[in-house]
């Protein structure tokens, strides 16, 4: 049941709601799918003893105990493909990655096994594992642990990836992949991971591949100058951008996709309509990454309502910088946007 | 399975004193014909392969048929396995149906895997058979799996888990939980990928009832073992590293049925009534070279020739008619003839099935819950029910 939503910012508003952490309202999704199926187990780096790396798992190993939340060994490859085997045995694992910059040795098991079991096996067994961990810079941790995994990820048939950028959906769209029959990569932002936002207290589920308009109305008297997409914490940015550009009379939709894999390209399409503008901010590298996708689904089903070409603001395309200046401008920003946005409307 | 049946009478005559003695001469039969069905299904591969009519990669087993047999032979039907890509020999020894596994070479819509997965690739859930994994080691983690969702289920769920599609994944899904034991097949050639180690630790640290079973033919494709694996003379030493209950299986015993289970059934129970892991350097050979593209450089002519005066169907034929005196030759015979005519039916079936078909399935079991907009292209769709199921 999917509670109403504020019409500004599309935020889940329900009974019960208050204000809490994303790392909370992660937390609030397994536990409260822990209690209702006993096949689901969490199991990752530091996800019992310590409470979690990033403090996700607090407390869950005391309701839960050791056997449904199990501290791995640094051993990414092996714990993925153990969630693999199990998975098909008839559990519903949750795998921790400390990290989506550590999956990168697990890729054999969540590249080749997890997506392509249900085909190969002929529709005999599939994968329900939900990965799920930190995506994206962290804040100063250099070239090998800033990933953004979307891109490379999303070019696999077989998986679905959910982004949240907001507290509500990390709980909404967490609940939603462990209840998926099939494999799903949630992505969170470390970054994030302390941000507060209203979250409604009961167990709700929100569909994947329905964008949410985070700013600009679909009924609004009048139509936005141009159409934002983007998907997790830059969402959070081209809110800052949009806002700010709202000062100067120019007003944006800024879709927030939730998941890349289903994309919802119809609410692109019936944006971009009423803009005939569309900047795409997306945390990957410019080269085939998520904007390229959106961008080249826009001109396959939507050229027609385009006045200007389509941009992008990705993050630059170089391996991630250490020094804070650096990387500050090296990721997708408000001024980025900003000035994607004018030039978008030659202004 | 055999094992489950009555214990019968053992052979007076036999002077064989391990495990194997006490069991019933039906049961012996039936790894010989198992053993026998696994060999001339490979030669008719072979045959079918050079014909063009087998794609892709295909790994024969002929010569290591008492692994598969006989390990298959020592644990229950519902204890899962997942072996690499030499497959076609735990299909069949797990009871697939020839034709399914023929068909699913031949890329036809009634193989096991509707013709998605191919030679490398043989799943069959009614026999708890895992698959069929091509990259080398990665089956490893998902036999450690297994071996941890049979343990949770035992221990944490008390009763047999039920798939998220409402199919049971227990046989009999009413049945109290029991411990079970994953039979984890590998290669020596997957000695050296990091997987198998992440594995062996896991199953350690967790005390999961898998059992890593090595069928070390001495070759990991053209590699001799020794040019590949440290500590080639003593492999024990790598279970032990990760303090796991070792067992070596020699090629004397290795190719023989009733010696190797003699020896790896009291250990696989053992690991079971433990819920802890085992490893098995089983040693065994292979008379084919590694694929059907192999000219087989690395070896002699005088070193297989060697090994098949060894020949386990050979061996236990002479054990079940010489000393047993279980089988006639006549049973023999007939035994063999209908072996031939069950594989040449296989190849009937697998030659007159249809191809897949290309709307139904290019675009199905891709996701099990289907949603608008996965793909850019193409919406997924249902495909057609797995002949297997």
């Amino acid at each position: 049941m999917i509670a109403t939503t504020d019409p500004t910012t599309s935020h889940l508003i329900a009974p019960g709601t208050r204000e809490i952490q994303f790392r909370e309202a992660l937390r609030e999704a397994m536990s409260q799918e822990m209690r209702r199926d006993p096949r689901i187990f969490l199991m990752g780096e530091e996800v019992a003893q310590y409470n979690g790396a990033y403090k996700i798992s607090q407390g869950m190993l005391d309701e839960f105990g050791p056997k449904r939340i199990i501290d791995a060994p640094i051993s990414e490859n092996g714990f993925a493909g153990l969630a693999v085997g199990a998975a098909m045995y008839g559990l519903r694992p949750i795998i921790e990655f400390m990290s989506w910059s550590f999956s990168l040795v697990a890729a054999d098991q969540i590249l080749n096994n997890v997506p392509k079991m249900l085909y190969m096996s002929g529709g005999q067994w599939g994968c329900p594992v939900v990965f799920r961990g930190n995506n994206g810079a962290g804040g100063q941790l250099g070239s090998t642990h800033s990933w953004t995994v979307e891109a490379m990820y999303a070019n696999v048939p077989g998986l679905k990836i959910a982004i949240p950028s907001c507290a509500a959906d990390a709980k909404g769209l967490l609940t939603t992949a462990i209840r998926d029959s099939d494999p799903v990569f949630n992505l969170e932002s470390e970054r994030m991971l302390s941000d507060k936002g209203p979250v409604p207290e009961g167990d709700y589920a929100i569909p994947f591949g329905v964008a949410a308009l985070r700013r600009g109305t679909w009924s609004g008297e009048r139509n936005s100058d141009c159409t934002l997409v983007s998907f997790g914490r830059p969402v959070n940015f081209c809110i800052e951008a949009a806002d700010e550009l709202a000062k100067d009379g120019i007003v944006c939709d800024v879709l927030d996709m939730r998941t890349v894999r289903p994309l919802d390209i119809g609410s692109i399409i019936d944006s971009v309509k009423r803009t005939n503008r569309i900047v795409v901010v997306d945390q990957c590298w410019p080269f085939a990454s998520i904007a390229t996708e959106v961008i080249t689904q826009v001109c396959e089903k939507g050229f027609d309502y385009l006045d200007h070409q389509p941009l992008r603001v990705n993050t630059e395309d170089v391996p991630t910088p250490y020094a804070k200046n650096l990387e500050a401008e090296y990721l997708p920003h408000k001024g980025k946007i900003m000035a994607a946005v004018r030039k978008s409307l030659g202004r | 399975m055999a094992q489950t049946a009555a214990p019968a009478a053992p052979s007076s005559t036999s002077t064989r004193r391990g495990v194997s003695a006490d069991l019933p001469d039906a049961t012996l039969s039936k790894w010989l014909r198992d053993m026998f069905l696994i060999r001339e299904f490979e030669v008719r591969c072979a045959q079918a392969y050079q014909q063009a009519k087998i794609g892709g990669f295909c790994h024969l087993y002929i010569g290591q048929e008492a692994c598969a047999v006989g390990t298959i032979g020592a644990v229950n039907h519902d204890d899962p396995i997942v072996t690499a890509y030499r497959d076609h020999g735990h299909a069949l020894a797990r009871g697939m149906d020839p034709g399914a596994c023929m068909a699913e070479m031949f890329g036809k819509s009634t193989g096991c895997a509707k013709g998605k997965g191919g030679s490398m690739h043989m799943f069959d859930r009614p026999n708890w058979l895992f698959g069929g994994h091509g990259i080398v080691g990665a089956q490893t983690a998902l036999g450690t799996g297994l071996a941890f969702a049979a343990r949770y289920e035992w221990e944490v769920l008390g009763k047999g888990v039920n798939h998220p599609d409402g199919r049971p994944a227990t046989l009999d899904e009413n049945a109290p939980a029991k411990k079970k034991v994953s039979l984890c097949y590998l290669g020596d050639g997957a000695l050296n990928q990091g997987c198998l180690h992440e594995a062996m630790n896991l199953a350690g640290l967790y005390s999961l009832p898998v059992i890593f079973i090595v069928e070390n033919n001495r070759y990991s494709m053209g590699t001799a073992i020794e040019r590949g694996t440290t500590m080639a003379h003593n492999l024990l030493a790598k279970g032990a590293a990760y303090g796991i209950d070792s067992l070596k299986i020699n090629e004397e015993e290795g190719l023989d049925i009733l010696r190797l289970y003699d020896k790896f059934k009291p250990f696989a129970d053992e690991c079971r009534a433990k819920q802890r892991p085992g490893f098995v350097d089983l040693h065994t050979y292979r008379y084919q070279g590694h694929s059907m593209s192999d000219p087989q450089k690395y070896r002699t002519k005088e070193e297989v020739e060697a090994v098949k005066q060894k020949d386990s169907i050979d061996q236990l034929v002479l054990h079940l008619m010489n000393e047993r005196k279980c089988m006639t030759e006549a049973q023999f015979l007939a035994m063999q003839r209908e072996v031939k005519d069950l594989v040449a039916k296989a190849m009937t079936f697998a030659e007159e099935s249809p191809i897949p078909d290309v709307d139904a399935e290019l675009y199905s079991d891709v996701y099990s819950n289907i949603e608008a907009n996965l793909s850019p292209t193409r919406e997924y769709v249902h495909g057609a029910k797995n002949p297997l199921l």
